[in-house]
């Protein structure tokens, strides 16, 4: 006879009114929840459709237009083409077989949603589509919080729980309209996964686990995230174990769980055999072995029925069977069989080891650890309900809240190591502090409507615990009240949170950084498009099979938008091509020409932002805000080719390009191709010309001469710039 | 009523008559013999003492424009229209040329793909020694010096310091020079020049012997020459890397009636020769300038499977393909197909991972057939011609190649029979299993 916080939120008016329509409390209550799920399924989709009616519907940043290119590729030639493609156009003169290299998941469902819509005859673009992929997924993903909430505490913890993460910072910050990532269907196929495995333990059931292992094979095929999973329920069961919480159940969830999943994985080329070959899933299968020694010794202890021979054969067995996985494992590590961990596992669990060891990891922003003030930008209370939320599981322990508690711990953990791991994290913080928000206001409530009864005893709506508070209020005065301002004090936070993440979405979240936005000096908006003109202008004029050079931020934008053919692109498979590429940038002219005429370049595309004083552009030196550091470029060429030196390019330690800088950095081919022609422009009243406003000082080198490139294209604002190699045929001269 | 009609048709087949020659005979790929020839003189008389020169042009077919060097109406371009397919500087004196032509005008005309002919003298002007410069070229910067030569000097009753020299170290080429050896020394009496090091196209056609030197002859030796030896070049000719084709000769007279007819004798030397070898080594080298000799093209670079005709769009890694390429040597009047044993295929990705050499049927067609390599990438077919003296032919093809399809690996192998029956065994087992675990209590 629990009463729902749903049922208290009802206004007297809509229970009188449901009261007229004659339906029993538990009725009114389902109506209520249905009702409100709806609302939040709505809330989470709508919240995310700033950025459209903003801009436009567009596909967002940089990998999105990857996805997008794959998915048109898709629908128009079919899955069997798209499952063997081989893309010539990026990674010349490599190329790169597309099919096998990618998590296939968002495609197809994006596919599917359009194949279904125009089955129904809706005439959709497949770009809107896509753009809309995303926030229909975070719809669905409140569905799931709410479930699982549900599964771990009660009804009201999911309703909570769903509110929450429909509008999470953390979670729009990569689901709303045009991210079309892997991350928008990921997290949804991660909860999901979670949901069902925990269902499974509860519930001992192998349909269930079942239905667990698919959500699984979903999740690997949608993103490289499912080494998470992989990683957190063995580690779950393993602390169930320890903890003495085996059962038949973990038992049935676990194994079903784990072999289906693998075999289905196995299914997607881009993971393969990963599952029994790679160090990062050993574990699993540890786990997957010590279930079957626990289930054996289980039995040989109802054989035996003598706890001292039991003893004597436990020991003999856990040693052997540890030794022996330890030798197994020793020997398929040595023998190559086992693959040893990748660099960016470890980047995870050793922070610093990508900033010695993969200078290509490090320099993309996203990997960057998080700041504290992100942490509060992207959850708010959340930061403040988490600890309290733990504080509950811990309270009221149960399979169920060992799991949360720990998803939660170890996924905190990652988003303090990487920015972008806020996301995973960001389902199990909703949910703890949906179980604290709920568990609080349910018994502020208990105690507001205890007092308000006549007779504590007796009445059927009461909870016996709930009536033996009231007997306490004799004791404590003012709880009454002091509940209500705790209540209050409670909504005036939800409804913080709520404001906050409203002004997050709108102004933070949804920008497509393809366009870019700037106040005016009147305060209206100044929208730069120099990205899209410059791929347009790529598109139209330039021969088919050119080629182009840029760095490899805007690999995939170039491919998708001007469907011309791009050396390096965001995926950053090649770390040797991404150097050449690095290693003509930082070099002086001629060699970058021969550099480039080695890979048949055709044009080279640059990034600047010294008229607009648009900072992340390719020259800029802020290593840690914005990842388009020229820095990287050298250090990531200079890692491949020791002939590029970092020290060459700064001046004391420090990075400059005014006239101070040092003069390889004011030769070399990025610096002349970004500031061409920049030192006759005055770009700020009362500055002299050639005034960069991206740094905020003067150029250093203003007479720019190329001599193997010449100006292309330039877009209005300077943004992107095109360089056009010129054959050297014409030439009269020698070498 | 006929009589205004057949007027008519007559005055358009005279016009006809009168605008084809100019449609057909200007420079083209397909016909790539210069036909409209400036040339620049300092004096009209060289018109006539050099006439000899001119009339082999002109008999071969070249409509030759004689113009002095500083008429105001020069003009190799009209309406960003080149007027002319080879431009022959006579001048060796002139500072600067009349109408709109200037140094650059002379160079973009070349980087355009037009061939000149250039020749200077002792004394020859700032202008001349700045294109020659430009082409890679340095003429002795003494303004007097010539080349002198004390043993191989022309036998000559006339001039006594041994600046008419009689050379016949040539260029071994038979396409620069033509196939028919030149027998007699070439008069020369001019000034030499060095090759710039720094340029790789340009070539020595016609150089000093090795007791030669460039000094001025009339006054007394205070320093080593700058120039000695075979270092100095009489005559050089370079190809630009768009194969237009330049001559630099450091001798005006060289081309004149005089030297042509001119008998010679090489001190030293007891051949005789009744004529020079100037006439000869004059007209088979204009042929070669301007693309009568040693013009080649490459067309219908092919290529497919072994088995069919279509191109594909892509190939799939060890297939087996068949290429061929055509390749046509102008004639002078007509392409004839080009026979040689050298011309190579690459199949080309960063580096050739295939390099054949590709047999000939003597009639231009060059095949040949290989496998694609086991990698997958965005390959070329490349075809590098570069010889002395021929055009070079740099044709590349641009051709993906794809790894296997999922379906289009062996679907069963003998290796893997161990695995299909433990799979297939744990299968069978299974459902004995169950059924004797579910049905035997």
């Amino acid at each position: 006879m629990e009463k729902s916080p749903a049922d208290l939120l009802a206004s007297p008016g809509l229970s009188s009114l449901l009261k007229s329509l004659k339906l029993k409390t538990k009725q009114q209550e389902l109506l209520i929840r249905v009702s409100i799920l709806c609302l939040v399924y709505v809330l989470a989709f709508i919240a995310r459709l700033f950025s459209v009616l903003r801009y436009e519907s567009m596909i967002h940043e940089f990998d999105p237009y990857f996805n997008y290119r794959v998915t048109q590729f898709l629908t128009k030639k079919g899955f069997y083409e798209f499952w063997n493609w081989f893309d010539s156009e990026s990674w010349y003169p490599l190329g790169r077989i597309i099919g096998g290299t990618l998590y296939p998941g968002l495609m197809v469902t994006a596919a599917l949603i359009y194949w279904t819509l125009r089955f129904l005859r809706f005439a959709v673009h497949i770009r809107e589509v896509c753009v809309l992929t995303a926030p229909f997924f975070a719809a669905n993903t409140t569905l799931v919080a709410y479930f699982f909430g549900k599964e771990l505490w009660d009804s009201g913890a999911g309703l909570v729980a769903a509110a929450l993460i429909a509008i999470c910072p953390g979670y729009i910050s990569r689901s709303v309209a045009g991210s079309y990532d892997n991350e928008g269907v990921a997290i949804f196929a991660l909860l999901l996964t979670f949901y069902l495995f925990v269902k499974a333990v509860n519930t001992g059931s192998l349909a269930w686990a079942l239905a667990s292992a698919f959500g699984y094979f979903y999740m690997v095929s949608a993103w490289g995230g499912y080494v998470f999973i992989i990683n957190l329920i063995p580690l779950y069961v393993l602390v169930l174990l320890v903890t003495g919480r085996y059962s038949m159940r973990l038992y049935v969830a676990y194994n079903c769980m784990y072999v289906l999943g693998m075999l289905l994985a196995m299914q997607i080329r881009f993971v393969g055999f990963q599952h029994v070959q790679s160090g990062e899933h050993m574990a699993a299968m540890g786990v997957f072995f010590l279930m079957q020694v626990f289930y054996f010794l289980d039995w040989v202890k109802y054989l035996l029925n003598d706890p001292k021979k039991f003893h004597t054969f436990l020991r003999i067995t856990v040693t052997s069977a540890v030794g022996l996985g330890v030798i197994s494992l020793g020997v398929g590590t040595a023998s190559g069989y086992i693959s040893p961990w990748t660099g960016r596992f470890y980047s995870l669990l050793d922070p610093t080891y990508a900033k010695d060891n993969i200078p290509i990891i490090a320099s993309v922003s996203e990997h960057q650890p998080t700041a504290w003030s992100s942490f509060m930008f992207d959850f708010h209370i959340l930061l403040l309900l988490f600890p309290a939320g733990l504080y509950f599981c811990f309270k009221r322990l149960s399979d169920a809240t060992i799991f949360i508690v720990m998803y939660g711990l170890t996924s905190m953990y990652f988003a303090g190591v990487m920015v972008r791991l806020i996301l995973v994290a960001t389902p199990a913080v909703c949910l703890i502090s949906a179980i604290a928000v709920s568990a609080t206001i349910k018994n502020l409530t208990q105690l507001v409507r205890a007092k308000s009864k006549p007779a504590p005893m007796g009445k059927g709506t009461t909870s016996t615990k709930a009536s033996s508070k009231g007997t306490l209020d004799q004791s404590m005065p003012f709880q009454r009240n002091g509940a209500v301002a705790l209540l209050l004090g409670a909504f005036y936070l939800l409804s913080r949170y709520a404001i906050h993440c409203t002004w997050v979405t709108s102004e933070a979240y949804s920008s497509p950084s393809i366009v870019l936005a700037a106040r005016g000096a009147h305060g209206n908006r100044v929208i730069f498009d120099d990205y899209r003109e410059a791929y347009f202008w790529l598109r139209q004029n330039t021969p088919q099979d050119a080629k182009v050079m840029s760095w490899w931020d805007y690999g995939y934008q170039i491919t998708a938008m001007g469907n011309r053919t791009v050396i390096v692109d965001n995926n950053t498979w090649n770390n040797t091509h991404i150097a050449t590429v690095g290693r003509a940038m930082s070099s002086y002219e001629d060699e970058a020409y021969e550099i480039m005429r080695s890979l048949d370049v055709n044009y080279v595309l640059v990034v600047f932002g010294g008229v607009t004083g648009y900072s992340s552009d390719d020259i800029n030196k802020s290593s840690l805000v914005t990842y388009y550091a020229f820095l990287w470029m050298v250090r990531i060429g200079g890692g491949v080719f020791p002939i590029i030196k970092e020290p060459d390019y700064l001046v004391n330690g420090e990075y400059r390009v005014d006239k101070g800088a040092a003069p390889k950095m004011l030769n070399c081919l990025m610096y002349k191709l970004s500031y061409y022609r920049f030192g006759e422009l005055t770009t700020e009243y009362g500055k002299p010309p050639g005034y960069d406003r991206a740094r905020g000082v003067e150029i250093g080198n203003k007479d720019i001469k190329l001599e193997h490139l010449e100006e292309a294209f330039t877009t209005s604002n300077w943004i992107a710039q095109l360089f056009a190699a010129v054959v050297l045929s014409l030439s009269l001269s020698g070498n | 009523m006929a009589e205004p009609k057949s007027l008519a048709t007559l005055f358009f087949i005279l016009n006809l008559i009168s605008v084809l020659p100019l449609l057909t005979f200007s420079f083209s790929p397909d016909h790539p013999t210069d036909r409209q020839i400036l040339v620049l003189l300092d004096d009209l008389s060289l018109k006539s003492s050099h006439s000899l020169f001119f009339t082999t042009l002109q008999s071969r077919g070249f409509n030759l424009d004689f113009k002095l060097a500083d008429d105001p109406s020069v003009a190799v371009k009209r309406y960003g229209e080149y007027l002319y397919d080879g431009l022959i500087l006579f001048s060796p004196s002139t500072d600067r040329f009349g109408g709109s032509l200037d140094i650059q005008g002379v160079l973009d005309f070349v980087d355009s793909g037009h061939d000149l002919i250039l020749a200077a003298d002792s004394n020859a002007s700032d202008l001349i020694r700045n294109i020659a410069a430009e082409c890679g070229i340095d003429f002795d910067e003494d303004p007097s010096a010539m080349v002198i030569d004390h043993t191989g000097y022309a036998v000559s009753e006339t001039e006594g310091d041994h600046t008419l020299i009689a050379s016949d170290k040539f260029i071994e080429s038979d396409v620069i020079l033509g196939s028919r050896k030149i027998e007699a020394p070439v008069l020369f009496k001019g000034i030499g020049h060095s090759l710039n090091p720094d340029n790789s196209l340009v070539l020595k056609v016609l150089s000093a012997s090795s007791s030669a030197y460039s000094a001025n002859p009339t006054s007394e030796l205070l320093n080593p020459p700058s120039l000695t030896g075979t270092a100095i070049s009489l005559v050089s000719v370079l190809q630009a890397r768009n194969n237009a084709r330049v001559m630099i000769s450091g001798s005006l007279d060289m081309f004149s009636n005089r030297l042509f007819r001119s008998g010679v004798q090489k001190s030293g030397s007891l051949n005789k020769y009744g004529k020079s070898g100037n006439e000869q080594f004059v007209t088979e080298l204009s042929k070669w300038i301007f693309h009568e000799r040693g013009h080649l093209k490459a067309v219908n670079l092919k290529h497919n499977k072994v088995g069919e005709t279509e191109e594909p769009p892509i190939y799939r890694i060890n297939d087996d393909l068949e290429f061929s390429v055509e390749i046509y040597e102008w004639s002078g009047t007509s392409w004839v197909p080009y026979i040689a044993d050298d011309v190579q295929v690459q199949f080309y990705m960063m580096s050739p991972y295939v390099l054949k050499t590709l047999p000939t049927n003597q009639k231009g067609l060059y095949y040949t057939s290989f496998k694609v390599p086991d990698v997958y990438g965005v390959f070329q077919f490349k075809v590098e011609y570069h010889r002395l003296g021929y055009t070079s032919l740099s044709l590349s093809k641009q051709i993906p190649v794809r790894p296997f399809k999922h379906n289009e690996y062996e679907r069963f192998i003998t290796t893997a029979f161990p695995y299909y029956g433990a799979s297939f065994s744990t299968m069978a087992g299974f459902f004995i299993f169950s059924i004797i675990y579910l049905y035997n209590k």
